[in-house]
């Protein structure tokens, strides 16, 4: 997986399907992502990286689940909390991401783009593109493709 | 057409293709007479008949696509200009080659046609440029005829008619009292409708040209042409795809409505079941294809080889109709080329010697293919001077590709798999046929990735045999689903040999270990044994004791992969999974079980592979006892274990058993004061042993297991309560505390165990069974 096809969007306006994660708020572009689904029975993969939570089945087609917390150095989602789905389509393979919930899609200015913090460390730092200064609160912007990579 | 040759099969179905595709081209080609495309088309068409057509000895059918092809050269290549005359004759040589390929159709041979005349006026068409002679003008009046009379048997009902619009074009060029001859048999034909086709084909008589169009057409082409059709592969293949998901969904709705009590409903997933297995047995079919497609290109491949080595060798083909999957055919062609060659190049010895050992000078190469269990098995066998596992391990480790440790506890049957290792190669000199060192890496590699495997197997001094096994399809697999920690995982019936159950008590007992390594007693052989549990990192969930075993084959050896439970078999349709998981190499793919849940599919190669490291020395400790065992076999007798309750144990010989059967209680019916049960269209007799025995165990149960014994045609089943296991008993202490229906006892397997008399028991159920015949088997236990 490489990271070259982000290099345009890097600032770009456009859409983001945004979602929360251990209280905060982040987007991945939305012509990535195929549909959300409500938490799936998993099929855990022994021995597997720790960040890949199982395998669903959607409609037929088995498709492997991030556990995005585990992948941005979060702790784990609490007891009791059921995780929501994100599939997203990379280079014709669905992959999933599991998140704490689904927020709305927002439009995002380029101009209110602004690089990583320094602050942010370690593994998130590698997989952020930087953040949108929203009213209020700030979007991260994931980047799919190294978040679903290894 | 029975006695039709494939290869003229295929002949006559490309060229009946190709010649409709014929017409079309030259009625095209004079709207646009400049067309190269057109006129290239055409010319490779009837070049490709000449070709093979000259191949098959079809002698005239040569001749004439011969003149076609000078004519359409020269046109091709702008010497000549295609006039509405050439166009004609050109025609004319497409109807000729028709009835030449209709009467090998339907004789075998090319009957009477008649070439000469067409022959010369596409000679004369060709030399007579400025204005066409004589001799060929009523030819343009005949030809627009010429295409109907092909279509019109099948619509026109009046047979004379048609026969002779038939036999004009055709016979025209031929001498009078021919045609008449002809116009005639066309008639006497059509009196006794429906009998044209057999007359042709014991006749082939010389005016059979305009016959098997006209008479015999419309039903012998359907014959070879219009039986068959050609279909994209991708199509195929989707469809092979839609096929797996409907067998999934089947999968899932005949496991719901299993629970449920709707007979309706019962009744139409049964159906479901049924259709789906038989569509799916049908679309496999559409893509099978003889293993010979890949074969036939070997004899020559044996033969240059073989002459370029100095060596002299024959192939021998056994199961050349074996099919197998399309893609799968591809997918071997190389690998086993490549078996072949190496075969020649490295199994077969210079034909000196060869004599020199004492063979014939000429080697033999022997393929083999056959379906074993839902596999397609695949050998190359030589006879040559086989793979010596010391010159094999000292090359491996000249390579550093294994430690001298390693090695010397590695059996000589192990050694010789070393020779799949990457880098490795054994030839002296590197030769430009094998011996580049990539090649039966490769060849392993290939096998694998479609789900196959590869063995060999050698005898110094007698040969090689290197042994495919591939799936008979890649989409839809035969698995073994079993739990572990909870989860299911999918093992492929490829490798599985069999299953092994044993409850705590023996679990115990017959699990030892040797160094530290858990091995199971599998009829005399240790099995190592692999816990799926310590594999995966998981805890099992399994507390009472109870041992689940499968037995495993992988690269030659076997071991027993300890799981939790064992589900059920289904069959799978195998998913990629991503990368991320492949890397891991456990996995081969998942799939969906019939529930919906994802299950694993476990990759038996490497988990052997990794699991398997330190088993070799227990191994070559079992293949002893196994020696051990075949040198004192004549005085041992296996025995059958059986449980009776009361925790009494009961040994039968093998040798008096016959089959072991579950037979439902509710189908024991009762004859007078006996119980029998149906069995194979026969009545037969049941004694339950503990009964007879005097041993009041189990009491209920729903499926009773059935020891049948036969002799002479006639059987009785014995009812026992468990069957544990097959031992070598000969050797085991004995006792003569006799007992009624009892030989004795002997100590197996560390229990005392009681020995049946099995012609007491025998009698009991059945107290005719030795009455017809006088050689008693009483001596079943002296053996």
């Amino acid at each position: 997986m490489t990271s070259a096809t982000d290099t345009p969007t890097r600032a770009a306006s456009g859409q983001l399907a945004t979602f929360r994660l251990d209280g905060d708020l982040y987007g991945v572009e939305v012509e990535h992502v195929q549909e959300v689904l409500r938490s799936q029975k998993l099929t855990r993969v022994p021995l597997a990286p720790p960040a890949v939570a199982g395998l669903i089945n959607l409609r037929g087609q088995v498709v492997t689940a991030i556990e995005l917390r585990e992948r941005l150095g979060r702790p784990p989602r609490p007891a009791g909390t059921d995780a929501v789905v994100i599939v997203v389509r990379l280079h014709g393979e669905a992959v999933s991401l599991l998140v704490d919930s689904i927020a709305d899609v927002v439009d995002v200015d380029a101009a209110d783009f602004e690089a990583p913090p320094d602050t942010l460390g370690g593994q998130a730092r590698e997989l952020i593109r930087g953040a949108y200064k929203l009213d209020g609160t700030l979007l991260l912007a994931l980047d799919v493709q190294k978040a679903v990579g290894s | 057409m029975d006695g039709l040759d494939d290869i003229v099969e295929e002949f006559l179905v490309e060229s009946h293709e190709n010649l409709d595709q014929l017409d079309t081209d030259l009625v095209a080609l004079e709207q646009e007479p400049d067309s190269r495309e057109r006129l290239s088309s055409i010319f490779r068409t009837i070049h490709t008949i000449k070709g093979t057509s000259g191949f098959l000895a079809f002698g005239r059918l040569e001749e004439v696509t011969h003149v076609g092809e000078n004519m359409l050269s020269r046109l091709r290549d702008g010497v000549l200009a295609l006039t509405p005359e050439r166009t004609s004759v050109l025609l004319r040589m497409v109807d000729t080659v028709r009835s030449l390929l209709a009467s090998i159709e339907a004789t075998g041979g090319e009957g009477g046609v008649d070439v000469s005349a067409v022959v010369a006026e596409i000679s004369a068409a060709m030399e007579d440029r400025p204005a066409p002679a004589a001799a060929p003008s009523p030819a343009p009046a005949e030809v627009p005829e010429a295409p109907e009379p092909t279509a019109e048997p099948v619509a026109v009902a009046e047979p004379a008619a048609v026969a002779e619009a038939v036999a004009e074009p055709v016979a025209e060029p031929v001498p009078d009292e021919m045609h008449d001859e002809h116009a005639d048999d066309a008639h006497d034909e059509h009196g006794e409708h429906g009998e044209h086709g057999d007359e042709h084909a014991e006749g082939g008589a010389p005016t059979g040209a305009a016959r098997p169009e006209g008479a015999g057409g419309p039903q012998g082409r359907r014959g070879v042409a219009d039986s068959t059709i050609r279909v994209d592969v991708d199509l195929l293949d989707s469809l092979m795809l839609l096929v797996g998901e409907l067998v999934l969904t089947r999968n899932q709705i005949v496991q719901y409505v299993g629970r449920s009590t709707d007979t309706d409903l019962v009744r139409a997933s049964q159906r479901l079941n049924l259709i789906a297995s038989e569509l799916q047995e049908g679309v496999m079919k559409t893509r099978m294809q003889p293993i010979d497609h890949i074969w036939s290109k070997l004899p020559r491949v044996v033969r240059d080889l073989g002459i370029q080595c100095g060596k002299s060798v024959r192939l021998e083909m056994e199961g050349r109709d074996t099919e197998l999957d399309k893609t799968l055919l591809e997918a071997v062609k190389d690998p086993l080329t490549h078996l072949v060659r190496n075969s020649v190049d490295h199994g077969i010895e210079s034909p000196d010697r060869r004599r020199a050992a004492g063979k014939p000078a000429e080697g033999v190469l022997t393929l083999r293919a056959r379906h074993e269990s839902g596999q397609v098995v695949v050998e190359v066998a030589d006879d040559g001077a086989g793979i010596d596992p010391e010159r094999i391990g000292a090359k491996a480790l000249e390579r550093g590709l294994v430690t001298a440790e390693q090695l010397a506890r590695t059996s000589p049957q192990d050694v010789l798999q070393l020779i799949f290792l990457p880098g490795f190669s054994t030839a002296a000199a590197v030769t430009n046929v094998s011996g580049r060192g990539v090649g039966m890496d490769v060849v392993k590699t290939n096998i694998e990735a479609i789900g196959g495997t590869i063995e060999v197997e050698s005898e110094p001094g007698r040969g090689t045999v290197c042994r495919l096994r591939i799936p008979l399809t890649l989409a839809i697999v035969p698995a073994l689903t079993v739990e572990c920690a909870g989860d299911r995982y999918a093992i492929p019936q490829i490798s599985l040999q069999e299953l092994v159950s044993l409850d705590a008590e023996k679990a115990a007992n017959a699990v030892e270990e040797v160094g530290g390594a858990p091995v199971y007693r599998l009829r005399g052989e240790l099995l190592p044994l692999v816990r799926l549990t310590d594999v995966l990192g998981l805890t099992s969930d399994r507390h009472d004791g109870h041992v689940v075993i499968a037995v495993l084959r992988s690269e030659g050896r076997r071991f027993g992969l300890v799981v939790d439970r064992v589900i059920n078999t289904e069959e799978i349709v195998v998913k990629a999974v991503g990368g991320q998981l492949k890397a891991i190499g456990l996995y081969s793919g998942a799939t969906v079980l019939g529930d919906g849940a994802v299950a694993l599919i476990l990759d038996v190669q490497a988990l052997a592979r990794r699991a398997l490291r330190t088993e070799i020395t227990e191994r070559q400790e079992a293949r002893e006892a196994a020696a051990r065992t075949a040198a004192v076999e004549a005085e041992r007798q296996r025995m059958l274990l059986a449980a009776i309750g009361e925790g009494r144990r009961v040994a039968i010989p093998l040798d008096t058993v016959t089959r072991l059967e579950q037979v439902r209680a509710d189908a024991v019916e009762r004859v007078g004061n006996r119980e029998v049960v149906q069995y194979r269209g026969a009545i037969l007799p049941i004694v339950r042993l503990d009964r007879h025995l005097g041993a009041y165990g189990g009491g209920d149960r729903e499926v009773l297991e059935v020891i049948v014994y036969s002799d002479h045609g006639r059987s009785v089943a014995i009812v026992v309560e468990e069957i544990l296991d097959i031992v070598d008993g000969g050797a085991a202490v004995r006792s003569d505390i006799d007992d009624l229906g009892l030989l004795g006892s002997a100590v197996l397997g560390d229990r005392v165990t009681e020995l049946l008399d099995v012609r007491a028991a025998i009698l009991a159920a059945d107290p005719a069974f030795y009455a017809a015949d006088s050689s008693s088997p009483t001596a079943l236990l002296e053996a």
